[in-house]
C-alpha cells in the first residue's frame, strides 16, 4: 500500500520524461537523479555478469577435476582472501554452482509421506459409531483390523510467480482412491501483512485441523474432531488471514467456502454454504515456553445431509437433515523445551474445547415414513493431550476425550410419531477415550508408534485397540507448523 | 460476509499500523552470528533481533508464534541460507503475511549465498544422514567468510534504507578493518592449533577445522543430524586407540554427555565452543567469539 503511490509515481515520471527535458523543467535534477540510478543498476549488472562468468569458469574447472574430491571448495579463493581487506574485494560470487539440469529448475518441492498400521480392537471398526451424536461420513474410527496400509501422501509445493505459492497434497486411500486433500494458491507478494488463500485447504478453526494427518501425535483424530467435523474441515473457497505488526503474535482470519463437507453438505446453491472466523494470539514465556491459544465459529448449512441407521423394528433406513449448524473452538497449546532448544528433551501440552448447535428439518425414514419435523441439537467436547520426549529419539504421550452429548431435541419424537428407539446413533450416551502412544522417531524423516486406547465411543461397549504405525517421509525437509 | 470482513479488516489494519514511518530497519536475523554482524553494521540505525540462541540447536527450531510476529513486522531477514533453517525460516515466511521477507526479495538475505561453501555432497541421499545439498552451512567460523558476508550485507542494508546508505557502507568500512586485524591476529595466535587431531559432534564446526588446520578424526554423530548411539561411540573409541584425538570439540546446545562418554575413556579433554555469539560468557559478539573459540582450543591443546 506504501509502494503504490511510490511505483505510480515513478511510472508517471518515466511517461512524462520526453517532455519534462524538452521542457527544461525543474525536475531536470530528478533526471539526472534517475539517469545516476540507471548507471549504478548498469554497472551491477556488470558486476554481476562477471560473477557469472567467474562461476561457470570454476564449474568447468571443478569439473574438468572430476568429482573425486570430498572438498571441493576453491581453497585458494578462500586463502587469497582471508588476507583481506575484503572492502577492497568486488562482491563475491553468489550460490555454488548447482548441477540440476536447467529444465528441472522449476519443477515443485515434491515430498511423500508413506503410513501404515498393524491394529488389534476387541470391537468391529466396521460398525464405528460415536453414539449420540449425528454420524458425520467422514474418516473416523480405528484403522482396519490387522496389517493395514495408510493415507499415502503426496505434497507438491512451489512459487508461481512473484505473487503466488501453489500447493497441492493428493492423498491416495489404501482403496486406491485418490483424493485431494489440499489443492490452494496463497498471496506472497500483499502489504500489511495480509494473505489471501483459495482453493481448497484445511481450516484454520481450532488448533489441530490445519496439521496434517502424518504430524499429528496420535494415529487418529480427538472425538471432538470426530463428532462435530467429520475427522477434519476441509473448505473449497477463500482465505483471508491478517497478522498484526505486534510483538505478541496476533492472527485474524476468515474464511467463506462451499460448505461441502460435514457438518454441512452440497446445498446447491449460489452463496457461500460455509463460512469461518478464527483468531489466534500466542507469544513466548521465557525461553523455554511458547503457546498460542485461539477461538474459532464455524457455520455451515446443510441440505438433505443423510446418515443410515436402523428403526426400532430392526429395518435400514436414511434420516435426512437440512438446516444450519454452528461450531464455536477454543484452543491451546503450551509447548516447552530447556532453553527453547527442542532437539534433547521437550514437553508439549495441547487442549481444544467444542460447542456444536445445529437446528433445522428433520427427515426420519426418508424412503418410507418420510416423517419430518424440527431437530436441535447443542452438543460439545473437549481433548486434552501432553506428549514428552524423554530422549532424543523417544516420546510418549496421554490422551484423553470427552463428548457430551447436551441437547438433542428430535421433533418426531416429541410430537410421538416415532420413539428415541428409533434413533440408536443418537442414543442417550456421553462417550471418553483414553489413549497413550509412544513413538521412537529413528531421524528426523521417520517415526514408529505404538498406541493404545479404551475407546467408549459406542453405547455400553469398550473398545480396546492397540495399534502400531510407520510414518515415513521422503523428499525436501519439510517445515512443521507450530 | 466478505465485505464486511474486509472492511473489519482494513479498518483494524489501519488502526494498528499507524506508526511512525521513520523507525530504523527492523532486522530480523535467524542466528546470533548475524544479529550481532548486522548490530556491527547498523549500529543505531537497525532495530535487531535473534530468532535463536547459542542454545538452540539452528536445524531444529519451531516457528514459533512470537517468531512469526516477529517476521511479520521485519524489513530485512538475515538466515545462513543452505537448507539450514528449511524447517521453520520457510513457515515464518509463508505464515506471517510479510512480502518484503519472501525469497527474491532485497529483504531476504541469505549469508551461504556470498560465499563458496565447503563439504557440498557429489551424491545426496536421506541414507547419508540430514545433508545440506548445498553444502555444509555453518560457514560463520570462517572468519573471511564474515568479511564477504559483511560486505554483501553491508550493500543490502545500505539499498534497504537509502537514506542512511553512507552510514551503513562506512560501518561496515570499519568493521572490514577491525576484522583483518583481528583475523590476523587469530592466525598469529592459533599458529600452534595446526594439525591437532579433534573429534567434532556435528558439522558444524568443519569450517573452523579447515581454517585453523585442524584435524578431524571422527564425529560423535553416526551420521549428520543422527543422535549419537552407544554402538557408534563405541566403534569411534576403539578408531581413537589406533589414531588418537587431542580433544573432542562439541557446541554450546550438543548434549555433553556423548562428549564426555568419549573424553573419560579416551582420556582427552571435551571442550564445548560457543559455535555463536551468546554461547558463553565471553562470546559477547563476533570477536568474543573467535577470542573465545581460539582460547578454548589452546587451552586443550597444552
Amino acid at each position: 500500500m506504501v509502494k503504490a503511490p511510490v511505483a505510480a509515481s515513478a511510472i508517471a515520471l518515466m511517461l512524462a520524461a520526453p517532455w519534462a527535458a524538452h521542457a527544461q523543467d525543474p525536475s531536470a535534477s530528478e533526471l539526472a537523479r534517475v539517469r545516476d540510478e540507471m548507471k549504478a543498476l548498469q554497472r551491477s549488472y556488470e558486476e554481476r555478469m562477471q560473477a557469472l562468468e567467474k562461476r561457470l569458469n570454476d564449474a568447468e574447472a571443478r569439473a574438468a577435476k572430476s568429482e573425486t574430491s570430498a572438498a571441493p571448495a576453491p581453497a585458494a579463493q578462500s586463502d587469497a582472501s582471508t588476507a583481506l581487506p575484503a572492502a577492497a574485494q568486488p562482491t563475491p560470487a553468489p550460490v555454488a554452482a548447482s548441477a540440476v539440469p536447467a529444465q528441472n529448475a522449476f519443477n515443485p518441492a515434491i515430498s511423500l509421506i508413506l503410513q501404515g498400521t498393524y491394529a488389534r480392537t476387541s470391537r468391529d471398526p466396521n460398525n464405528f459409531v460415536i453414539n449420540g451424536f449425528v454420524p458425520s461420513g467422514g474418516e473416523v474410527g480405528p484403522p482396519p483390523r490387522s496389517f493395514g496400509l495408510g493415507e499415502s501422501e503426496l505434497v507438491f509445493t512451489a512459487n508461481v510467480d512473484p505473487y503466488f505459492r501453489g500447493a497441492l497434497v493428493a492423498s491416495l486411500a489404501p482403496d486406491n482412491a485418490v483424493s485431494v486433500e489440499e489443492a490452494y494458491f496463497q498471496t506472497i507478494a500483499l502489504p500489511q501483512g495480509l494473505t489471501l488463500k483459495g482453493g481448497r485447504f484445511l481450516s484454520g478453526i481450532g488448533y489441530q485441523n490445519e496439521i496434517h494427518q502424518h504430524a499429528w501425535d496420535f494415529q487418529d483424530a480427538p472425538l471432538a474432531y470426530q463428532a462435530f467435523l467429520g475427522g477434519r474441515y476441509q473448505q473449497d473457497g477463500l482465505q483471508l488471514r491478517w497478522v498484526a505488526p505486534t510483538p505478541v503474535f496476533v492472527e485474524l482470519g476468515g474464511e467463506i467456502a462451499s460448505g461441502r463437507s460435514f457438518p454441512g453438505s452440497d446445498s446447491n446453491k449460489n452463496g457461500a454454504g460455509s463460512a469461518a472466523l478464527f483468531a489466534h494470539v500466542g507469544g513466548d514465556i521465557g525461553e523455554s515456553y511458547a503457546w498460542r491459544t485461539g477461538v474459532s465459529y464455524l457455520r455451515t448449512s446443510a441440505r438433505n445431509r443423510t446418515y443410515d441407521d436402523v428403526n426400532a423394528a430392526g429395518a435400514a433406513v436414511t434420516n435426512s437433515f437440512t438446516g444450519r449448524s454452528r461450531v464455536w473452538i477454543v484452543d491451546g497449546v503450551l509447548k516447552w523445551s530447556p532453553n527453547g532448544n527442542s532437539t534433547y528433551t521437550n514437553v508439549k501440552l495441547q487442549g481444544e474445547y467444542f460447542r456444536a448447535r445445529q437446528d433445522g428439518d428433520f427427515t426420519f425414514d426418508q424412503a418410507g415414513a418420510a416423517l419430518t419435523d424440527g431437530l436441535r441439537l447443542a452438543q460439545s467436547g473437549w481433548y486434552a493431550q501432553s506428549v514428552y520426549q524423554f530422549l532424543p529419539r523417544w516420546r510418549v504421550g496421554y490422551r484423553y476425550d470427552a463428548l457430551s452429548r447436551g441437547t438433542v431435541n428430535i421433533g418426531v419424537v416429541t410430537s410421538g410419531a416415532a420413539t428415541l428407539a428409533d434413533f440408536p446413533a443418537l442414543a442417550v450416551h456421553n462417550p471418553t477415550r483414553n489413549t497413550a502412544m509412544l513413538d521412537f522417531n529413528p531421524s528426523e524423516f521417520s517415526r514408529l508408534r505404538l498406541q493404545l486406547a479404551a475407546d467408549k465411543s459406542r453405547l455400553g461397549a469398550t473398545d480396546n485397540q492397540i495399534l502400531l504405525q510407520y510414518i515415513h517421509s521422503l523428499g525436501p525437509h519439510g517445515a512443521h507448523r507450530f | 460476509m466478505i465485505t464486511s470482513l474486509t472492511r473489519a479488516l482494513v479498518a483494524a489494519t489501519v488502526l494498528l499500523t499507524a506508526t511512525p514511518a521513520f523507525a530504523a530497519l527492523n532486522i530480523l536475523a535467524c542466528e546470533p552470528e548475524w544479529a550481532s554482524l548486522a548490530k556491527e553494521l547498523g549500529g543505531d540505525k537497525v532495530n535487531v533481533s535473534a530468532a535463536t540462541t547459542a542454545m538452540q540447536d539452528p536445524h531444529r527450531i519451531e516457528a514459533r508464534p512470537s517468531l512469526i510476529a516477529r517476521a511479520r513486522s521485519a524489513d530485512l531477514m538475515v538466515c545462513t541460507g543452505a537448507e539450514l533453517e528449511i524447517g521453520w525460516a520457510p513457515l515464518l515466511q509463508s505464515q506471517s503475511g510479510n512480502s518484503k521477507i519472501q525469497p527474491g526479495q532485497p529483504g531476504h538475505f541469505e549469508a551461504a549465498a556470498q560465499v563458496a561453501l565447503i563439504e557440498v555432497p557429489t551424491r545426496v541421499d536421506r541414507s547419508m544422514g540430514d545433508v545440506h545439498p548445498a553444502g555444509n552451512p555453518h560457514l560463520h567460523l570462517d572468519p573471511a567468510n564474515v568479511a564477504r558476508v559483511a560486505t554483501a550485507l553491508g550493500e543490502r542494508m545500505a539499498q534497504l534504507d537509502r537514506g542512511e546508505a553512507a552510514g551503513y557502507r562506512e560501518r561496515t568500512r570499519s568493521f572490514l578493518e577491525r576484522w583483518s586485524q583481528a583475523t590476523a591476529r587469530w592466525q598469529k595466535e592459533a599458529a600452534p592449533l595446526k594439525g591437532m587431531p579433534v573429534v567434532v559432534y556435528h558439522k558444524d564446526n568443519s569450517y573452523l577445522v579447515k581454517w585453523l588446520g585442524l584435524r578431524e578424526v571422527g564425529s560423535l554423530e553416526p551420521k549428520p543430524g543422527l543422535p549419537p548411539t552407544t554402538a557408534h561411540l563405541s566403534d569411534l573409541l576403539a578408531q581413537l586407540g589406533k589414531d588418537p584425538a587431542k580433544a573432542v570439540l562439541r557446541s554450546t546446545y550438543n548434549d555433553p554427555r556423548p562428549a564426555e562418554f568419549i573424553a573419560q575413556r579416551a582420556n582427552i579433554p571435551a571442550v564445548m565452543l560457543p559455535y555463536t555469539v551468546g554461547g558463553t560468557e565471553k562470546a559477547k559478539d563476533l570477536f568474543g567469539l573467535y577470542d573465545d573459540t581460539i582460547a578454548r582450543l589452546l587451552a586443550a591443546q597444552k
